[in-house]
Parts: structure tokens; C-alpha cells; sequence
């Protein structure tokens, strides 16, 4: 394999908007290579989730120019279920609560939908139970979490651990996670933080989407990017982040203005 | 009354209730069941320009010349089985076309006090009993069908617990339906009288032989006396060339409490009138329902509940899914009398249209004539959530699997207030089965 060295995510000139709507994403140009942390941060207003929206596939929105190709596919060929079974997983910044659907089942469906596209046997519930307990553990969740529906009276870090739990059982080959630390507490910050970190691997790539400096003190990144007004107006290593953090976002988007 | 004349065809079978009734029927009974016939024949079948029937045209059945029911279909053990459900240990009444059938039942093990019979045996050796337990809640005045069912009463079932008696096995009453030719109609009657401080459990299914095409038109008495519990299951899984009517009573005095679960998953066209009155301090009605309705089946359900003392209360769930053709209607009635404070009545309608060309009417009716009340009621009628769908598929799923995994959940949302394990699993497989690729099932076996 010489997936090492070629990028497992290309976006080229990424234009897109709410369907019918004005323009977001003014032309992003970003590459993910395995084993890489990339932060992107950026106000309010500036794309960030339209961004994560489109790769996951949601609909409603529409990709007016640009491409993106994710393991050497069209990523706008695929199915949102297909990008998922391919690796490319989104966690969610407001994770959805689904009444009635437990989360040991959506699990247990999502794995076993991932390891039938792959051509492996599914998983029986004993071997299962086994993997999801030690991911658990991982993510300070109580057991009983698994019989709970999904999401359904879960305060914001537990939906938010659990968005993380989904990650580690499934194991993407790119894990984009839109704002993730948002509306966590310290302590909450540092679980869910410690989860992604047990992602990092060499084959592994990371897109952290935030608006706050404060995840990457918890998960250091490779690069980051700074997006502005549906573009990246600036890149660099982890010192932009502190930087950020110093000059606030109005400084850095004026000098590349 | 905008009702059109009988048919020929069903002037001569109340023709022959007048005339042709057995001398050995206690004499109460004859007359009820006389009384029952002009009831109907002066009734004729309802037209939908009666606003009970608004939604529901009964013209298939009135046009349709049921034939009486010989009863005589050969039916196995094994075949009961396989209609029944796994694992569940019950009493086990077994009635095809109406008629009880000694030799598939199991009456066992009943306690001291408790008496579960077919009602012809009844009517055979106790007849006295019965007299103030049939046809004293349901009036034939109630409707045609009601008035039908007493005219050409087939057959049913009495459950009458003494004081304190509980019934630790559930009672399953079977009523399977056959092909017949030409089609017949059948007409059992469930009573119940469940004592003060007693407490029983009845499964009221009605599943069918292949190629079903028969009418079964029921009424269903339920009296709970003081602090009595009555848990009353009526699942009816019809095959979808059946026509089902069926009436439900139920009386409740001081304290008691009733639960009943309602699921409709068969059917070609079918109609179910639930009435419940709270008549004392303490009674406490819970309503759960779930119907299904795919191809060209119809489903109504009309409940109606009576506060008529103070300090009762009511909590109704009822939740219904159209695919295909399919269509559905609840409409819901709760009526608190004067001077019924203190009364405690929720009402919830949740409905799922997965097609287009499916409708579901839904309509919630609260009439309160007293002022320190808590009322509530709601009603929805929409389709799947699409930010859950793309939630599912995000993590993998595919999209019809997706579809399955929501649609199943909003029905299992009332199936899992079933206390009777291997009824709800079964139902739930069932349910499953009529689903388009509902990815379930694995998850609950």
C-alpha cells in the first residue's frame, strides 16, 4: 500500500450552499493524509458545518463547483451510508435523539453493516458485547447506556461521549468531528478528549472542526486551518492555534485580507 | 335513521331468530336475543352519513351476503400452535368461526373461585349466571352490529373471578376464522366479571386459517369491580381478505384498574368501538393501541371514555402507521360529567404516514362539564424523521434498513408497555413481517 504518502481526503475548489440559497463554502482546498490531525477552526457564520454536512451527505445541501475525492472516489458518488461503511464517519455536533431505537442496536447494526460491506462474517452478540465494553470503559459510560435509546435524555457530554463510543467500535479510517467540545464541561472535555486520542494511529486521519482553541490543548493537532467566510484563509502547525487564541479571529482574518 | 332496508339475505336470518330459535334457550336469553334481531332489522347496517361512521363505509359487509358459520373447519393442534404464541403459558379457549372447540383447549389448573368457560356450556348448566353478565353493558341499542351479535350469537367465552381471586396464567382466548364458500360471519361474545380485589389477564387474538374471507363481528364485556384488575390484550391479526367488528364495554367500579392493549395488524376492513365508563372514585383506565394499515386495509378505532365520577383517570396511547393504500382512523372521545372533579384524563394520537397514497384520520374529542379537571390530548399525523434517517445512515446504515429500524421503534414505543413477554415479542415479529425490510428483528430475538 501506498496509501502512506497519497492524501486519503482531497478537496479541490469545494464550493457549496443551502439548496437555493447563498453561497458558504467559497472554494476550499484541504488535503488529509493518514495518521494527520487537522484542526479546523473559524467564527461563526464561516462554513464550518456546511463543510462537515457536505462530506457527511446530508441533503439539502448542493455542491455548485469543486471536488473531493476520499480514497481515491468521488465522495459526491456515495451514499451517506456508503462514505460511512468506506471509514469517512461524522460525529455529530447535535447528536439525535431517536425514541424507541436503543443504542446497543444501532451499534451493533452499524457495525455489522460496515463488516458485511467488507466481506467479513457479522459479529455475534457475545463477541459484540465483549468489544462495546471495553470501548465503554474507554468513555467512562455506565453499561446501562447501551440500553438506553439512542441519545434520549442523554445531557450534551454524554451525547457527546457517545458520539465518541460510536467512533471507537467502528473504527474510521477518517473521523471528522463537527464541534465536539461544544457544550462540554471540564471534565467532560478531558473524557471526550482522551477518546479521540486513543483514535490517533498511523493509519488513521482526524479532522477536528471547532470554533475554541481549548479541544487542541487536549488533542494536539498537525496542522490547522483557519476558515473564513466559506474559504481557508490561513494554515499552519498548532502555533496558529495559540495564536488564535492570542489575536482572536478578527486579527488573523484582517492580515489575510 | 338514514340506514337502508336488509338485504333479503339478512331479513331471512332475522326471519329465523324470530321464528326458529331452540326451545331449550333460557327464556331471558330468547327474548334478549329476539329483541336483538328486530334491533338490527329496523336498524339495517350503518351508512357513513352518520357521524360514527363518517369514515367508515360498512358497505362492503352489508352487500355481502354472509352466510351462517357451520363451525365445522378442521383445525389441529399444530395449527394452533402455529397461530398462537410461542412460549406463553396460558389458559387456552380455542374458538373457530365462532364455536368453541373443547378438543384444542386447555381449561387446567384454574383456581378455586375462578370460572373460565365456553359460554354454550354455560348457557348449558348455569345459565342464571349469566343472565345479569350478558348483553347488560352492551346494549343492542348500542349499534347494528352490537345488536347483530346478540341476534345470531354463535358462541363465546365467560371469565367470572370471585373475590380475591387472581388468575396467575394468563387466559387466551383463540378465535380463528376460516376460508369458507360461500363466506360466513360468526358472532362471539367475551364476558367478563372480574370481583372485588381480583385480577386476571386476557389475550383476546383473533388470527385466521389461510385465505380467510369471513366476518367476525364481537362484543366484549369487561366489568371490574372494586380494586379488581382486569389486563385485557385484543390483537387482532386477521388475514387481509377478513372483515372484523368488534365492540369492547367496560365498567369500572371504586379503585379498579384496566389496561388494555389494542393492536391491529390484519384486516381488510375493520372497526373497532372501545367504551369505558369509570363509574366510581379511583378507577383508572390505561389505553394502549397500535394499528397497522398497508395495501387496501381499513382500520378504525373509535374509543370513548366515560369519567362519570370524580377522582378517575385515563391514559390513552394511540399510535397508527399507513403504508400503501392503507387507512387508518382514531378518533377518541373523553367525556367528563358534571361534577367529576379531580379527573385525570391524557389522550395521545401519534400517527406515521410512510406513502403517499396512505391517510390516517385522527381526531381527539374532549367534552368536560366540570371545572377542577387535568385534560390533555394531542395528535399527530407526519412522516419519518429525516434528521434521524441521515443520523442512521451516518453511522453506516442503509437507508430502507434505516427506514425499518424508525418506523419499528414508533410502534414498539406501545409495545413495550405489554407486561406479557411472549405476546409481545410475537406481535412484534409480526409487525416486523408487515414492514418493509424492517432491520428489527435481529435485535429483539
Amino acid at each position: 500500500m501506498t496509501q502512506e504518502n497519497t492524501a486519503m481526503l482531497k478537496i479541490n475548489n469545494l464550493q457549496a450552499r443551502v439548496e437555493n440559497g447563498t453561497p458558504i463554502l467559497k472554494g476550499i482546498d484541504l488535503e488529509v493524509k493518514p495518521g494527520e490531525v487537522h484542526a479546523i477552526m473559524g467564527p461563526n457564520g464561516s462554513g464550518k458545518s456546511t463543510l462537515c454536512q457536505v462530506l457527511g451527505g446530508r441533503d439539502g445541501y448542493e455542491v455548485t463547483d469543486g471536488t473531493v475525492e476520499y480514497l481515491g472516489k468521488d465522495l459526491f458518488e456515495l451514499e451517506p451510508e456508503e462514505r460511512a461503511r468506506e471509514g469517512l464517519l461524522l460525529g455529530f455536533q447535535y447528536p439525535v435523539e431517536i425514541p424507541g431505537v436503543k443504542n446497543i442496536y444501532l451499534l451493533k447494526e452499524a457495525y455489522n453493516a460496515q463488516r458485511k460491506h467488507r466481506g467479513e462474517p457479522e459479529a455475534d452478540t457475545f463477541q459484540f458485547l465483549k468489544l462495546v465494553r471495553e470501548k465503554l470503559q474507554m468513555m467512562q459510560m455506565d453499561e446501562s447506556f447501551l440500553h438506553r435509546a439512542v441519545n434520549v435524555g442523554f445531557s450534551g457530554g454524554e451525547k457527546k461521549r457517545n458520539e465518541i463510543l460510536q467512533m471507537l467500535v467502528l473504527e474510521p479510517k477518517l473521523a471528522l468531528l463537527d464541534e465536539t467540545d461544544s457544550g462540554l464541561d471540564i471534565d467532560a472535555l478531558k473524557i471526550v478528549s482522551e477518546g479521540v486520542n486513543k483514535l490517533r494511529s498511523p493509519d488513521r486521519a482526524i479532522v477536528l472542526v471547532t470554533h475554541y482553541q481549548r479541544l487542541l490543548s487536549h488533542i494536539e493537532p498537525d496542522f490547522v486551518h483557519v476558515l473564513s467566510g466559506g474559504r481557508i484563509i490561513k494554515s499552519g502547525d498548532k502555533t496558529l492555534a495559540q495564536e488564535l487564541e492570542r489575536s482572536g479571529y478578527q486579527g488573523i482574518i484582517e492580515e489575510a485580507a | 335513521m338514514n340506514a337502508k332496508a336488509l338485504s333479503q339475505h339478512y331479513a331471512e336470518q332475522v326471519q329465523q331468530v324470530r321464528d326458529g330459535l331452540p326451545a331449550e334457550l333460557p327464556e331471558w336469553l330468547a327474548g334478549r336475543r329476539r329483541g336483538a334481531a328486530q334491533r338490527f332489522a329496523d336498524a339495517g347496517f350503518p351508512d357513513p352519513r352518520q357521524e360514527e361512521w363518517k369514515y367508515t363505509n360498512v358497505r362492503p359487509i352489508a352487500t355481502k351476503p354472509f352466510a351462517t358459520a357451520q363451525a365445522d373447519a378442521p383445525v389441529s393442534e399444530e395449527t394452533i400452535r402455529a397461530l398462537g404464541f410461542e412460549g406463553l403459558d396460558a389458559c387456552r379457549l380455542v374458538f373457530v368461526d365462532g364455536r368453541f372447540r373443547g378438543e384444542i383447549s386447555d381449561l387446567d389448573g384454574l383456581p378455586e373461585g375462578a370460572t373460565v368457560r365456553s359460554l354454550s356450556a354455560m348457557l348449558g348448566d348455569d345459565s342464571a349466571r349469566l343472565e345479569p353478565l350478558l348483553g347488560t353493558l352492551a346494549h343492542d341499542r348500542y349499534s347494528s352490529f352490537a345488536a347483530a351479535n346478540m341476534a345470531f350469537l354463535s358462541d363465546g367465552a365467560v371469565i367470572v373471578l370471585g373475590k380475591g381471586v387472581r388468575l396467575e396464567r394468563p387466559v387466551h382466548l383463540l378465535l380463528v376464522g376460516s376460508a369458507g364458500s360461500p363466506a360466513t360471519w360468526n358472532h362471539p361474545r367475551v364476558v367478563v366479571q372480574a370481583a372485588e380485589g381480583s385480577e386476571v389477564t386476557i389475550v383476546e387474538h383473533y388470527a385466521d386459517l389461510e385465505g380467510a374471507n369471513g366476518f367476525t363481528n364481537t362484543v366484549t364485556e369487561l366489568r371490574a369491580d372494586a380494586g379488581a384488575q382486569i389486563h385485557h390484550y385484543l390483537v387482532q391479526d386477521h388475514a387481509d381478505s377478513a372483515y372484523h367488528i368488534g365492540s369492547v364495554f367496560v365498567q369500572q367500579r371504586r379503585d379498579s384498574r384496566v389496561t388494555s392493549h389494542n393492536v391491529n395488524l390484519g384486516g381488510r376492513l375493520v372497526r373497532h368501538d372501545l367504551n369505558v365508563d369509570l363509574t366510581e372514585p379511583g378507577a383508572e383506565i390505561v389505553l394502549n393501541g397500535l394499528f397497522l394499515v398497508g395495501g387496501r386495509q381499513h382500520v378504525d378505532t373509535h374509543t370513548r371514555v366515560h369519567h362519570s365520577s370524580p377522582h378517575t383517570s385515563s391514559r390513552e396511547q394511540y399510535r397508527g402507521i399507513g403504508q400503501g393504500h392503507g387507512r387508518g382512523v382514531f378518533k377518541g372521545r373523553v367525556l367528563v360529567e358534571r361534577g367529576a372533579q379531580k379527573t385525570d384524563a391524557q389522550q395521545h394520537s401519534a400517527n406515521l404516514l410512510l406513502s403517499p397514497n396512505a391517510e390516517i384520520d385522527t381526531k381527539p374529542e374532549l367534552e368536560i362539564y366540570a371545572d377542577d379537571v387535568k385534560c390533555a390530548h394531542g395528535a399527530t399525523v407526519g412522516q419519518l424523521d429525516e434528521t434521524s434517517l441521515y443520523y442512521l445512515r451516518s453511522r453506516g446504515i442503509d437507508a430502507e434498513a434505516a427506514r425499518g429500524m424508525l418506523v419499528f421503534a414508533f410502534a414498539d414505543e406501545v409495545l413495550e408497555r405489554m407486561e406479557l413477554e411472549p405476546v409481545r415479542t410475537s406481535i412484534e415479529r409480526r409487525l416486523a413481517a408487515r414492514l418493509p425490510e424492517s432491520g428489527a428483528m435481529d435485535v429483539i430475538g
